[in-house]
């Protein structure tokens, strides 16, 4: 392993410009003459707009143009899109209602957009904004996700009982027949907490047009530029692909929430060419709160079957997911095919069967965040499991290996084939990490101080890539979710890499470059990775869903194999020997058996002059490009090991100690993977502990700020033993399973698991907040002292 | 935030005058409370009087048997000053306990007091220790100053210009932060003097800071955490909000109010 | 309109501002300094970090007019030319940063943290004391790594000159 080279823990390229104030996010764009929008928002979560009057506001200091929705619709701008068709148990479709960038006719969640203003300045813009006059009929909200099926209120008309789709996975009758020859049943009632996802960049765009050539340009925080160009271009009709650039610098984290193509850059780019200006638009936090797509916000009941040996013989789960006001980009993959094929988790379990539905409230839209339906349903898995073992009298680690699926590949009853891993060799690792054997002792020196010790373990898979375009098609998705990648060799040897993967916190341009530098024997800083751009890659899916790793750099590895085997044919003219005896190695083209060689650089150049070969039979340069589509997704897993400690007096958690042991396949750079897996963690912990939106009767979001949704800090955390086991993929040639959500899939059971093994209870709901638990201890000591 | 004149006087007089003569202005100290407000659009004062330039309204001295703290002192200055820590260390301590370091930096006793949020540390000592605000106009004790949420009997155009803190021999602090804000939940403050004990309990209460009798009565017996043993605080006029309902504070109060005295005492 | 003069990363500079124009807008949007971020409108996240007149405050709760005549040290101002400031080289050695967005206000934190409580931090001083902070994507692990590190490497006298002048 060279000390730049695939495996080694290279300090990252980008941090210069972090570190030194030189990161270059979309708040720091500023064009010539550019104008700030200001959106009007809806301060009822529904309510018809009877009238809107802009007159007063138009008139206003400063005022360049206000526009509503009725704009819009005048110049044809499409609404916003949901790319997932999910189809119902009958066939049908499911029932998505319009998605307008600006409100038409009605109001669906506090937050929603009702005009925009767009002015000199923001303050001139925020003070118009406040100047137009609407008139609302308030309607009654419906927010809670367990009552919206079928209440009074209904969001769309086109969903009369407020069920966007009522879907399901799994054979019935199998698990029936299933959980009737079984010895034991464990029943559990979920819910999973709905989260706000908080990058701490908000969100923000810059809408440019240059009317000479009629192009309009987007700066914008996306995870995914091309995919937002698409959406913009096709289905919401700004401009054709050709007449629009989008350009994704650099992002201060996504998380999932800056996948999706929300209103306001929508509404930025088409209004640049309305005032003739550019339009810039940057997210407060109250905004964020309000407008973001939230994640999870499940409400689930799951049953385990089990024989008289603790073999589990089959899973019933049912899933309320609310999906919010409207249908974000890829609301309905969330907890559909991204959830209920996953909820095998580590097991053999012969049959699983699974129906959600999806409703429609008057709250924010709910999107992909972190881990995306896979923190769901590793949620729903290890409390079940967890639950079991203690009814049964079990181990809970015992019980998880009597279970683990053993054999590989592994068809599980809900989609997956399992390629490989080794959960048991995981486990042992987590058991030693934890020092499981001293947790009696802990345990006691923990009730001498007047304090409950517990230990939680979770068993997570996940399901990343995300597969190939082929199968995600049959299963709805409206993309292909394959990468591209183009490596263009310059005539001195240095390389730029161009992917359609998106950095925003992953560290491409040093794993990618990492990979690169190993594969071509150049040197790291020789290589320099393009993204972020539609102008320079030319196509691209983006990242999320762990998948640049294992698609974006096997998309670079076929790029980087195809700019070999040119080299060779170049060498081999330079060289003088026949092609097949061409080698490649540590950077160096080789006559086999000579010690003839071309180092890689000169094999550019003479690729660039091409004096040695004939341009008619070998075109001359060096640029090759590639589009990798995974043949199968891959399955990340591991064991997350918590244990706490809780202060019965104050209901205070400790998380005392933190195991985790990931199976990432093979590894580029360990040190951003472990600060993948750490981020992760305080993520998870954050929703088992600490996070949750928490929207009032009337559809207020009465956690609308850092002062009252709780953000992790520093002391809210520990230092996290992370640990790995290496079984490599074998569906992608690099062996990567991807490492970007394993830390919030795995965590949030942990900590349940954890906290109510030191309580003695079966459940405690998320957050488990000091009051949840401080009132749980006291239930716990009361019925100690009656025992 | 609305469009406002800036003022920026250099005494407190030339600030009262510019009080008194502009309509709507507000006193600028540390900021930690109103910028925000005014960024949220939910104060538009219309002339800011900023008391940054104020020389006597800063420093913090020993007078006799009193700690005497300028209303513009900032945070940090309080925790870091020997002064205080030497004469009421539990002052110096809550001091530093005030919102994070680089709050500290800027927020001032002064913006702190006038301001009287409920979850505010100050208010606490200040009614514990049995301080008295000082004014441009008149000297009010802490039972006169804080009136209720937010509500203090600061007349139009008065200013505090300085705390003054009666030593004490025993004081202690303890507070249980709100998750997210990170403000007091329930802070709860005891101090002894000879026999006069006061147990003052902050973040907590529907009308911002006030005593808790009971506590008090318990301590004079034995001023030790022991005495409070059993004892509850009620719910009854107790704040309850998605962080903590009235049933869980009132039992911090109790919580908190024995780590305030095992602090006290050293124990 | 008011005046403004401040002394920024060593640089004497005066502009004619709306008094409403916060420290941070100020730095942002008439010196283009975008190092300095702004995360939230709380006075929670301190993206927003700065120093004025050598101690950490939050840019986004502090008017510019406010601090007239006062010193300002932001990001930009650290590194001493080309040579970094051993925290920054820290956050580098130990991955305390992933997508870079908290980074500078940590950075503007971490040597705040030094100034007032030394070189030797252990690990609980610099999480509780990192309470002003808000990073969303490293877990703290790294940074509390970095700081500690950085910490020690101050005492050691690697400081550039601005900094140790302050």
């Amino acid at each position: 392993m060279s000390a730049t080279g695939i495996g080694a823990a290279v300090r990252r390229k980008e941090d210069h410009r972090f570190i030194t104030g030189q990161g270059r996010y979309t708040d720091d764009v500023n064009r010539p003459g550019q104008a700030h929008a200001y959106f009007l928002r809806s301060p009822h979560a529904h309510a018809k707009i009877k009238s809107m009057d802009t007159k007063v506001a138009a008139g206003m200091p400063g005022v360049l143009g206000i526009f509503t929705g009725d704009d819009l619709a005048t110049d044809k701008i499409g609404g916003l899109i949901c790319g997932w068709m999910i189809h119902n148990k009958d066939g049908s479709p499911m029932r998505a209602g319009p998605h307008p960038a600006l409100a038409q006719g009605k109001v669906r969640y506090v937050g929603d957009h009702v005009a925009v203003v767009v002015a000199e300045t923001l303050a001139q813009a925020r003070d118009a904004a406040e100047a137009i006059a609407v008139d609302y009929q308030e309607l009654p909200a419906v927010v809670d996700t367990a009552k919206a099926i079928g209440a009074k209120t209904v969001v769309h008309d086109e969903a009369p009982d407020n069920s966007v789709f009522n879907w399901h996975l799994g054979d019935k009758d199998a698990t029936e027949n299933a959980f009737r020859a079984a010895k034991h049943v464990t029943k559990i009632d979920l819910v999973n907490n709905r989260l706000v996802p908080n990058a701490m960049e908000p969100r923000a765009a810059v809408g440019d047009y240059d009317a000479g050539d009629g192009i309009f340009t987007l700066y914008t925080t996306s995870q995914n530029p091309h995919v937002a160009r698409l959406v913009l271009s096709a289905f919401i009709g700004i401009a054709p692909e050709n007449k629009l650039r989008v350009i994704a610098p650099d992002v201060g984290g996504g998380f999932g929430s800056k996948i999706f193509i929300y209103a306001e850059e929508t509404v930025c780019v088409w209004a640049a060419k309305k005032v003739g200006r550019p339009v810039k638009w940057t997210a407060d936090r109250t905004e964020a709160f309000l407008s973001d797509a939230h994640g999870r916000d499940h409400v689930t009941h799951a049953e385990l079957a089990t024989d008289a040996e603790g073999k589990i013989l089959g899973m019933k789960v049912h899933t309320t997911a609310n999906l919010g006001a409207y249908l974000s980009t890829f609301s309905s993959s969330v907890p559909t095919y991204l959830y209920a094929p996953l909820l095998s988790g580590q097991y053999d379990i012969p049959a699983i069967y699974c129906e959600v539905d999806a409703v429609y409230t008057n709250t924010a839209p709910v999107d992909a965040y972190r881990g995306a339906g896979r923190p769901e349903a590793t949620f729903v898995v290890e409390r079940l499991i967890e639950v079991t073992a203690r009814q049964l009298g079990k181990d809970p680690a015992k019980f998880r290996m009597q279970n683990y699926i053993k054999k590989f590949p592994h068809q599980t009853p809900v989609i997956m084939m399992y390629d490989t891993g080794n959960y048991g060799a995981s486990m042992k690792k987590a058991l030693e990490m934890i020092d499981y054997k001293g947790l009696g002792k802990r345990k006691r020196d923990s009730a001498r101080a007047g304090k409950l010790r517990g230990i939680g373990f979770s068993s997570y898979i996940e399901a990343c890539g995300i597969a190939p375009s082929a199968a995600v098609g049959s299963l709805g998705a409206g993309v292909g979710l394959w990468e591209s990648a183009e490596v263009r060799v310059n005539p001195v040897g240095t390389v730029e890499v161009l992917t359609g993967s998106h950095s925003h916190g992953q560290g491409h341009e040093t794993t990618f470059a990492q990979l690169v530098s190993d594969r071509l024997g150049i040197p790291i800083d020789n290589v320099s990775i393009v993204h972020g751009d539609t102008d320079k890659v030319q196509m691209g899916m983006g990242t999320y869903g762990s998948r640049s790793g294992a698609v974006g750099m096997s998309a670079i590895f076929k790029a980087l194999d195809k700019v070999i085997a040119k080299g060779k044919k170049v060498a081999a003219h330079v060289l003088e020997a026949d092609e097949a005896d061409i080698d490649f190695a540590d950077g160096h083209f080789s006559v086999k058996g000579t010690d003839r060689k071309l180092d890689f650089g000169s094999c550019a150049l003479q690729a660039y002059v091409a004096h040695k070969f004939n341009g008619q039979e070998l075109e001359p340069g060096l640029k090759e490009g590639a589009f990798y589509d995974p043949t199968n997704f891959t399955f990340p897993a591991g064991v997350h090991i918590c244990e706490v400690e809780i202060d019965p007096e104050t209901g205070v958690t400790r998380i005392e100690r933190w195991a985790a042991v990931d199976d990432f396949g093979n590894v580029i750079n360990p040190m951003i993977v472990e600060g993948q897996v750490h981020g992760g963690i305080a993520q998870g912990v954050g929703q088992a502990l600490l996070e949750g939106a928490r929207y009032n009767a009337d559809g207020q979001l009465v956690t609308a700020s850092f002062m009252d949704y709780t953000m992790p800090r520093a002391d809210d955390l520990p230092s996290f033993d992370v640990g790995m086991t290496v079984t490599p993929c074998p569906s992608n040639p690099l062996g990567i399973k991807g490492c970007g959500e394993a830390g919030a899939i795995a965590s949030p059971p942990a900590v349940i698991n954890a906290i109510t093994d030191a309580l003695g209870h079966e459940d405690i709901a998320m957050p488990a907040t000091p009051q949840a638990v401080w009132r749980a201890a006291q239930k716990s000591i009361s019925r100690q002292a009656a025992e | 935030m609305y469009a406002f004149t800036y003022h920026k006087p250099t005494s407190a007089r030339q600030a009262a005058t510019l009080l008194a003569k502009k309509e709507d202005a507000k006193l600028l100290a540390g900021g930690h409370t109103l910028l925000p407000t005014m960024k949220q659009r939910l104060a538009s004062p219309t002339a800011l009087v900023d008391l940054g330039a104020c020389a006597d309204l800063k420093g913090i001295a020993r007078k006799g048997r009193n700690i005497v703290i300028g209303a513009m002192t900032t945070h940090a200055e309080v925790a870091n000053s020997a002064e205080v820590q030497e004469a009421i260390p539990a002052l110096a301590f809550l001091a530093g306990s005030i919102g994070d370091p680089h709050v500290r930096h800027r927020g001032t006793i002064g913006g702190s007091v006038a301001n009287n949020d409920p979850a505010a540390d100050y208010p606490a000592a200040l009614l514990a220790l049995g301080a008295t605000v000082v004014t441009n106009k008149r000297k009010l004790t802490a039972e006169e100053f804080f009136t209720g949420l937010y509500e203090t009997a600061l007349d139009e155009g008065e200013i505090i210009t300085k705390v003054s803190f009666p030593l004490v021999s025993k004081a202690g602090y303890a507070k249980f932060r709100n998750p997210a804000s990170r403000y007091a939940m329930v802070g709860v403050f005891v101090a002894k003097r000879g026999s006069d004990i006061r147990v003052t309990v902050t973040g907590a209460g529907e009308g911002g800071v006030f005593r808790w009798p009971e506590a008090e009565a318990a301590l004079k017996a034995r001023f030790a955490p022991k005495s409070l043993d059993g004892l509850k605080h009620t719910a009854k006029g107790i704040n309850g909000d998605i962080h903590a309902d009235a049933e869980y504070r009132a039992h911090l109060i109790g919580v908190m109010a024995r780590q305030a005295v095992a602090q006290a005492t050293g124990k | 309109m008011a005046t403004v003069s401040l002394t920024v990363n060593g640089k004497a500079v005066t502009a004619t501002i709306d008094p409403r124009t916060l420290l941070v807008q100020f730095l942002r949007e008439n010196l283009r300094l975008t190092g300095t971020h702004v995360g939230c409108d709380t006075s929670q996240c301190g993206a927003c970090l700065v120093h004025l007149d050598g101690k950490a405050v939050k840019s986004c709760t502090t008017l510019a007019v406010s601090v007239d005549g006062a010193s300002v040290t932001t990001i930009e101002g650290l590194a001493a030319g080309d040579k970094l400031h051993p925290m920054q080289e820290a956050f580098r050695e130990h991955h305390g940063l992933q997508c870079g967005f908290c980074t500078p206000g940590m950075i503007m934190s971490a040597v705040d943290m030094v100034n007032r409580r030394g070189h030797e931090l252990d690990e609980k001083t610099i999480r509780e004391d990192l309470d002003g902070n808000i990073c969303r994507c490293t877990g703290y692990h790294n940074i509390v790594k970095a700081i500690a590190a950085g910490a020690e490497a101050m005492g050691k006298g690697a400081v550039p000159a601005r900094q140790a002048a302050e």
